[in-house]
């Protein structure tokens, strides 16, 4: 058995045989054109041909990755089009009196040599994008047909490098996986990869052997490791892993796309937590509503120092963008003396868990507070976001947040700088006196957010870390499920949607009863989306509605 | 000629797919439209000059508009900067 080492570009487990590919290289040959008019002619004739087939690609390719990741093909056609890039093939055939294949080919390789030489790893990759668009007007120069990849049956391709044109074309029900000897992560292959769902590895030295060609394979896109002739061992593991991802990916399959809706057709939404903008692709990938809880720390705790307006509106705004008109809550600022941040100088305190934090540091330092309210209220322009304050125990703290929020608003219009009017604002119910007094804080909200580890902290007077204490906790205590119906009721009474954030959302013995107390929305880590929204479509609320509600 | 400088805040810089919508953009006017870094300089219209400059993040760029209508160029490009980079 052979070991190699590459990238992993998408995860997934491919088993089979490897097909060695090579691409046809179009050997350019050089000669004396008297007539470049003509010449020229036959370049602009074959550029439009290209043009034409990119065309075609793109909208295949829309169809296969969508139209974000389809766009590299429309790129590819503004490349063909650029004048920098045509100029220098027509002067070189009417001033070398050349052959259009000799002109495209040095323009290729002068264009790609530049990307090549620059420092930013993702310049560097566009180098494939020009030589990926010259090969094709090259091929239709010299009348070749498009390479396909053809083969028996499912195999294993395995290539130098694969140009986008290439990847997008692969046959899906021939092709396993793919593994390459060059490719960068940055490419649009990669993306495509991945995008496709084909198990992909790239940069793997001296994997061109003539003698791997038929040879039984596996490529572990995960781990980036490739295994020729497997031993037994290897084998096993390796197709038990394959089993267990394609259960996955069959869950997601099946649910993706349906409705977050019980057998007797009450509805809820079901959205994703996360903790940093390089989530917003697992939302999406599992088909989430919304984002339930973005937690705002990562930003301040891979920060030097307080990141800026600036650098919070262009992750906001991002992550808005990308959600495309699905409901982003953002938690604002939510932390204390036991997370490790320098550079807010924050006391040491015997209790962080009931000290100086989250809203509270925002309270008293508004312009920290203001600088991370600015930045959201500009995003909100750009998607649907809605903000949500932690930790919060009283009216006045929400009427002091009001007086800011409308201070920021103030100052944005002042300036003339757009944001959403019907900014939806909420807050965590975490301590017990949120939910005694949730009948007031509904009236001053649009939502609650349930966040239940810290709740069900607070309420049992218990630390959920202390293995001392493993009996005294119950995470469906009845007065944590109590407190969750009151403030449900409340919000309700008010007019307020109220969601759960924290863990207990993802317990599914719990989904019958948050059915029956009417809760809107869940939010969860995003794997378990999908097995949560599995659940619900099981559940027959009207059936067990009355049996739920007088246990609590 | 008109002109406006902007500090890029988008993480990747002017990476393929704005730089191709800002040469789509830049295409629709009469007007040449310069960006400038530093001492590099490119035509907004041609998406290997675009790129090439490699415009990253907290960089500043100059955009110069020259011709019939470079109040529009100019308005459009700094409308296009501001919403995509």
């Amino acid at each position: 058995m052979i070991t190699l080492q590459g990238k992993g570009v998408f995860g997934g487990i491919a088993i089979g045989k490897i097909s060695i590919y090579k691409r046809q290289q179009n050997m350019i040959k050089r000669y004396h054109v008297e007539d470049s008019e003509s010449e020229i002619e036959r370049f602009e004739k074959a550029k439009q041909k290209a043009l034409e087939e990119l065309k075609d690609l793109f909208d295949k390719a829309v169809l296969e990755v969508g139209e974000a990741n389809a766009m590299i093909f429309d790129i590819h056609q503004m490349m063909l089009n650029d004048l920098d890039y045509c100029e220098s093939i027509t002067n070189m055939i009417h001033t070398e009196k050349t052959n259009a294949e000799y002109a495209v080919g040095k323009t290729a390789d002068n264009f790609s040599e530049m990307f090549a030489s620059m420092d930013d790893a993702y310049m560097k990759a566009r180098a494939v994008d020009v030589k990926d668009i010259s090969e094709r007007v090259l091929a239709i120069l010299s009348d070749g047909a498009e390479q396909k990849i053809v083969s028996d049956g499912p195999v294993i391709i395995v290539a130098d490098d694969l140009a986008p044109s290439e990847t997008v074309q692969l046959d899906k029900s021939k092709v396993l996986g793919f593994v390459t000897q060059h490719g960068s992560s940055n490419s649009h292959t990669a993306i495509l990869a991945r995008t496709m769902n084909i198990p992909a590895v790239i940069g793997v030295k001296d994997i061109l052997m003539k003698e791997y060609d038929g040879a039984e394979a596996i490529v572990d896109g995960f781990t980036g490791v490739i295994y020729i002739n497997p031993d037994h061992v290897t084998f096993r593991t390796l197709e038990q892993k394959q089993k267990e991802d394609l259960e996955k990916r069959t869950l997601l399959e099946e649910l993706k796309g349906q409705k977050n809706v019980t057998l007797d057709g009450q509805t809820i939404d079901i959205y994703a937590n996360i903790g940093n903008f390089s989530d917003v692709g697992a939302v999406l990938k599992n088909d989430a509503g919304g984002i339930g809880l973005f937690r705002s720390e990562f930003l301040y705790l891979e920060s030097q120092t307080y990141p800026t307006e600036e650098e919070q509106f262009s992750v906001y705004k991002t992550v808005a963008q990308n959600m495309a008109g699905k409901r982003v809550i953002i938690r604002t600022l939510d932390i204390g003396a036991d997370k490790k941040i320098d550079y807010f100088n924050l006391p040491h305190e015997e209790n962080p868990a009931l000290g100086y934090r989250a809203i509270r540091i925002c309270l008293e330092e508004p312009q920290i507070f203001k600088t991370q309210l600015r930045a959201l209220y500009r995003a909100s322009a750009f998607g649907n976001i809605a903000i949500m304050f932690p930790m919060i125990t009283s009216m006045s703290e929400i009427k002091k947040i009001k007086e800011i929020l409308e201070e920021v608003k103030a100052e944005l219009k002042a300036n003339m700088i757009p944001f959403r009017e019907d900014l939806e604002i909420g807050i965590m119910i975490e301590t017990p006196a949120a939910v005694m007094i949730s009948d007031l804080l509904a009236e001053e909200v649009d939502f609650f957010s349930v966040g239940t580890n810290d709740l069900t902290q607070y309420t049992l007077a218990i630390d959920r870390q202390n293995q001392k204490l493993e009996r005294f906790y119950d995470s469906h205590h009845l007065g944590l499920l109590r407190m969750i119906k009151m403030a449900a009721d409340n919000a309700h009474k008010h007019k307020a949607w109220i969601g759960i954030c924290g863990e207990l959302g993802a317990d599914m013995e719990l989904t019958e009863t948050f059915l029956a107390m009417g809760i809107d929305e869940i939010s969860v880590s995003p794997s378990y989306v999908l097995p949560l929204r599995k659940k619900v479509r099981s559940i027959d609320v009207s059936k067990i509605k009355e049996g739920v509600l007088s246990q609590l | 000629m008109k002109e406006f400088s902007y500090v890029i805040t988008d993480r990747e810089g002017i990476h393929a797919r704005p730089a191709g919508l800002l040469v789509k953009e830049a295409s629709k006017f009469a007007s040449t439209i310069t960006l400038k870094k530093g001492e590099k300089s490119g035509d907004a219209k041609r998406i290997f000059a675009v790129m090439g400059l490699a415009a990253k993040k907290d960089e500043e760029i100059r955009v110069i508009a020259e011709g019939s209508d470079e109040n529009e160029a100019i308005f459009s490009m700094e409308t296009f900067l501001k919403a995509n980079l």
